[in-house]
């Protein structure tokens, strides 16, 4: 039988992979609205010196406890009123960022380290260094960390440092499980390759495949670790174990209102919302390129 | 003999991104008590999905239209899915293609078994297991009461096949339908499992509807055939008369792609057809053979070709018959 | 069968060890614990007297040898503030944290498996937009900001609840809810993938093919697998609970032993919050070891033979 070909067979153009994840990332809200809030966050947290209407230390002891705006007795002096000590809150609130966002990426970047070093070691090596190394994650898993890092600071005495350090120190365990499992990936091609032959060569594969899979993962890991830390480090604050006054940290705020919060319940809210809407933002980036480098994953 | 399923222009279709699949389009055929009815046809021609349609267990977005689906005098597009479910498992069934995956692992066979029973007949769980153990030996399986105790897992592929078929006519159907029930094993298994069900089909004397890409399963179990392709039906008629005469070019060519014992000879070649299934999705007018037909002309384009019955159960879907075909290949040869 | 259990007996006393250990250095490390005790108004010589007489002098090593020996027979050490042994006092506020735990569980339970098996059978609906928002929204908010909003809300405008004490089991209800929203989202999302991944699953269509009605379908089929890794999750959540109680029981002032251990650390009660620590960390290797029993138990094909 002889062919008639076609007439409407379409000529196929297929996307390359930049404009996919291009396309994927402007049509993922969670990821765009996530990256807006994380941006203005941000943006404060920069231009905090340059922007903020009043010193966040200076205390107006003649405006203390004062109201938001929009109640009758506030003012545009102060947006968002005053603390117990007749600080600016929109002040504190905009150094506050500072602080949650050099302590989660610190801390996100110390942990980093540790977890990647431990997991390529694990994931690479294999035999008993990956048993030792399962052994530690394990340990860790089972430690309650705020507890630890309580007692720990406690002991030391509080300060940005020691946070950083302490958290950086204790929440390694997912970036650990996450590349151990990416590096054993890579380990298997090499064995793979060699029994296959395929028409990639073996670098083709890691340089193509792998290694952007263990970027991808370490990117997701890394954002999420930041909201964890920051989550941690409001949780130590609150508990007075944390950052010390009078520095700004939001979950200082929270725990320095929280006894004034029966008479004016914005002294906790607005630091919590703020505090809820940064981790929010992380998570939803942190979702959002999880999705749209792997949405396979997804349902 | 009146059939027991009566299917006339079935058509589902499927909404996707690119636009509307039309997965099956115009199908129509009947199956009587004791017959074996095939549908035969490559991957993704809709063989599949119409026995979902008549079963109404089609994925949730699909949407399935019919002038008449009835079984038993009754008519299955206007039952609510109360009924639908209470004819299902019980009057008709179904067994699929994939053993390793189609039953439940965390339940026992035994519990599987009995449910399909209990659902639809009031019967005490003693009858049931009594049941379920002489089915289970009817289709070949030994220690059957042992085997009501065990997993999924513990028993392999043709063995789980074996039960599928077995928990299929726990209620004594009148229809089978047998999706692809032997594509997943061994060649070996494949003859035993064939057999069975052909030997069960007389025993019950029930009607079965065997959906097979492969001619010689076909060949082997079919009373009657209908020949699909990309979603419609192109050829329907008696075994004998597919495989002797066919009337329709894609029918035709399958024939010259597989040997046939006293016709082919040794060292011949095989034939092919050439050309790729199209995807019918949106607007479609014309024959969708019509890049690969070696006949084909214009009107092949315009066209929408309705089946020419020539006679009862005997029909293809082409505009040009025999004579008309052969003057053409001879004028192709004299240009 | 024996064999599994023993390894995982071993597994459970190496990282006993190894978690009393780390936190004893980290703890002597972090600052000197004769001088907490001794008080802030001790003089050096007065540190010294405390630091021989609770034998603070010796090689670190030796000490830890020594509270292993002893907390193998049971005794954890007196702590200084209560002057009773530690173990006493913590077997007192033990209920009290396990039932906030239970209690926050079955709160995470009750809201997160439905919404998940909602969303799973009505994917990218309003119902699944839904619950996939709560969800994330549930993941940001801080669980003592929670806490500190649902005093405000329920137990001082509504006055529906009590918001300090343990006492009744009202008192129960607000702190359960403050500590299990936050394993919520992930229980959810956890069941409706699951459900998702199963419903699609060839037998659920030989379920559906047999003529089960959709109830049937759904929960003794699709449910009973989908639930497997959730019971799993489950099981871990609740140590992480037992271990994050702290925050909530100090909120709410519950007299439970997370409590006990945020006083403890204020008060520099060693004793105490190496106890308490290691009593955790053991809770979680327990739970993540009946949990690998329940999924053997629960899924046929990963039963050891």
């Amino acid at each position: 039988m002889t062919v008639e070909k076609s007439a409407e067979l379409p000529e196929i153009v297929f996307p390359t992979p930049r404009e996919i994840l291009f396309r994927r990332t402007v049509r993922h809200k969670g990821f765009l609205i996530g990256a807006a809030i994380l941006v203005l966050i941000v943006a404060v947290a920069l231009l905090a010196p340059v922007i903020a209407p009043h010193d966040p230390y200076w205390q107006d002891l003649d405006h203390r406890l004062q109201n938001p705006v929009w109640y009758a007795d506030g003012s545009w002096d102060h947006p968002l009123g005053t603390d117990n000590l007749g600080r600016d809150y929109l002040s504190r609130l905009m150094y506050g960022a500072r602080i949650s966002l050099l302590i989660g990426i610190s801390a996100m970047l110390i942990s980093g380290m540790i977890g990647t070093s431990l997991g390529v070691v694990a994931g690479y090596f294999g035999g008993r260094t990956d048993m030792v190394i399962s052994f530690l994650i394990t340990t860790r898993l089972s430690m309650p960390v705020v507890l630890v890092a309580l007692a720990v600071v406690a002991l030391i005495g509080g300060s940005l440092t020691v946070i950083i350090w302490v958290l950086g120190f204790l929440i390694w365990d997912r970036f650990a499980v996450v590349i151990r499992s990416s590096t054993q990936q890579l380990r298997g091609i090499d064995y793979v390759s060699a029994a296959k032959a395929i028409g990639c060569s073996t670098p083709h594969i890691l340089v193509s495949e792998v290694l952007p899979n263990m970027l991808n993962n370490l990117i997701v890991v890394a954002t999420l670790e930041v909201a964890h830390a920051i989550l941690l480090e409001a949780a130590l604050s609150f508990l007075g174990m944390g950052v010390q006054p009078p520095l700004p940290s939001w979950g200082l705020m929270i725990s320095e209102g929280k006894d004034f919060m029966l008479f004016t319940p914005w002294i906790i809210a607005i630091p919590g919302v703020v505090l809820s809407l940064l981790v929010l933002a992380i998570n939803l980036m942190g979702d959002g390129i999880r999705d749209i480098t792997a949405p396979e994953g997804r349902s | 003999m009146s059939p027991i399923l009566e299917v006339r222009s079935l058509s589902v279709d499927i909404p996707l991104s690119a636009g509307m699949l039309h997965a099956v389009r115009d199908v129509s055929f009947s199956v009587r008590r004791g017959e074996t009815v095939c549908l035969v046809g490559e991957s993704g021609c809709g063989k599949s999905l119409s026995a979902l349609a008549i079963m109404d267990l089609l994925p949730p977005r699909a949407r399935r239209r019919a002038e008449l689906l009835k079984f038993e005098d009754v008519d299955l597009m206007h039952i609510g899915p109360r009924a639908m479910a209470d004819i299902r498992g019980h009057r008709m069934a179904m067994i699929f293609q994939e053993p390793m995956t189609s039953l439940n692992p965390c339940y026992t066979i035994g519990n599987q078994l009995l449910e399909a029973l209990r659902r639809h007949r009031k019967v005490s769980v003693v009858q049931a297991r009594d049941r379920a153990v002489y089915l289970l030996e009817k289709v070949g399986i030994t220690a059957a009461a042992s085997r009501l105790r065990q997993y999924p897992h513990q028993l392999s592929g043709g063995l789980r096949q074996r039960v599928m078929i077995a928990m299929g006519l726990m209620c004594d159907p009148l229809l089978l339908i047998a999706d692809e029930p032997t594509t997943a094993l061994d060649v070996t298994i494949q003859a035993q499992i064939l057999a069975q069900l052909a030997a069960l089909q007389k025993e019950f004397n029930m009607g079965l509807i065997l959906i097979t890409h492969d001619l010689g399963v076909v060949a082997r179990v079919a009373d009657r055939v209908a020949v699909m392709y990309c979603g419609e039906v192109f050829e329907t008629g008696d075994v004998t008369e597919i495989f002797e005469q066919p009337l329709h070019p894609y029918t035709q060519g399958l024939m010259e792609c597989i040997p046939i014992p006293g016709k082919t000879r040794p060292g011949e070649h095989l034939g092919a057809i050439p050309g790729i299934v199209p995807t019918p999705i949106g607007q479609l007018h014309g024959c969708t053979f019509r890049n690969r037909c070696a006949y084909a002309h214009d009107r092949c384009r315009q066209s929408d070709i309705e089946m020419v019955a020539v006679s009862p159960g005997r029909g293809y879907r082409c505009l040009l018959d025999l004579e008309q075909r052969r003057r053409r290949m001879m004028e192709r040869e004299a240009s | 069968m024996i064999a599994y259990t023993l390894k995982r007996l071993g597994l459970a006393l190496l990282v006993a060890v190894t978690v009393s250990f780390v936190t004893f250095m980290l703890l002597r490390f972090s600052g000197d614990p004769a001088v907490a005790l001794a008080g802030p108004d001790a003089t050096p010589e007065e540190i010294e007297i405390v630091r021989v007489t609770h034998g603070l002098d010796r090689p670190l090593l030796v000490q830890y040898v020594d509270w292993g020996r002893r907390a193998l027979q049971g005794d954890f050490g007196i702590s200084p503030y209560f002057n009773q042994p530690v173990e006493k006092i913590i077997g007192n506020r033990l209920s009290i944290t396990m039932t906030l735990g239970a209690c926050a569980l079955s709160f995470a339970i009750v809201l997160a498996i439905p919404m998940g098996v909602l969303a799973a059978i009505r994917p990218n609906t309003w119902i699944d937009r839904t619950a996939l928002t709560v969800s994330v929204i549930g993941q940001a908010m801080p669980s003592f900001f929670f806490g500190l909003i649902l005093i405000i809300v329920f137990g001082v405008m509504l006055r529906w609840l009590p918001i300090s004490g343990s006492s009744t089991w009202k008192h129960f209800i607000l702190p359960a809810v403050a500590l299990g929203y936050y394993a919520t989202p992930a229980i959810m999302r956890l069941t409706r993938s699951g459900m998702l991944e199963v419903l699609g699953a060839d037998y659920i269509r030989t379920a559906r093919a047999k003529g089960l009605r959709a109830g049937k379908v759904l929960f003794k089929h699709a449910l009973r697998n989908a639930i497997i890794p959730v019971v799993s999750l489950l099981a871990v959540q609740f140590g992480f609970m037992l271990g994050g109680s702290l925050v909530i029981e100090t909120i709410f002032a519950i007299n439970g032993v997370g409590f006990l251990g945020y006083e403890s650390i204020s008060r520099a009660d060693l004793p105490m919050v190496q106890a308490i620590v290691l009593l955790v960390s053991m809770f979680y290797v327990v739970l993540t070891f009946f949990s690998d029993l329940l999924n053997a138990y629960l899924d046929p094909r990963i039963r050891v033979k």
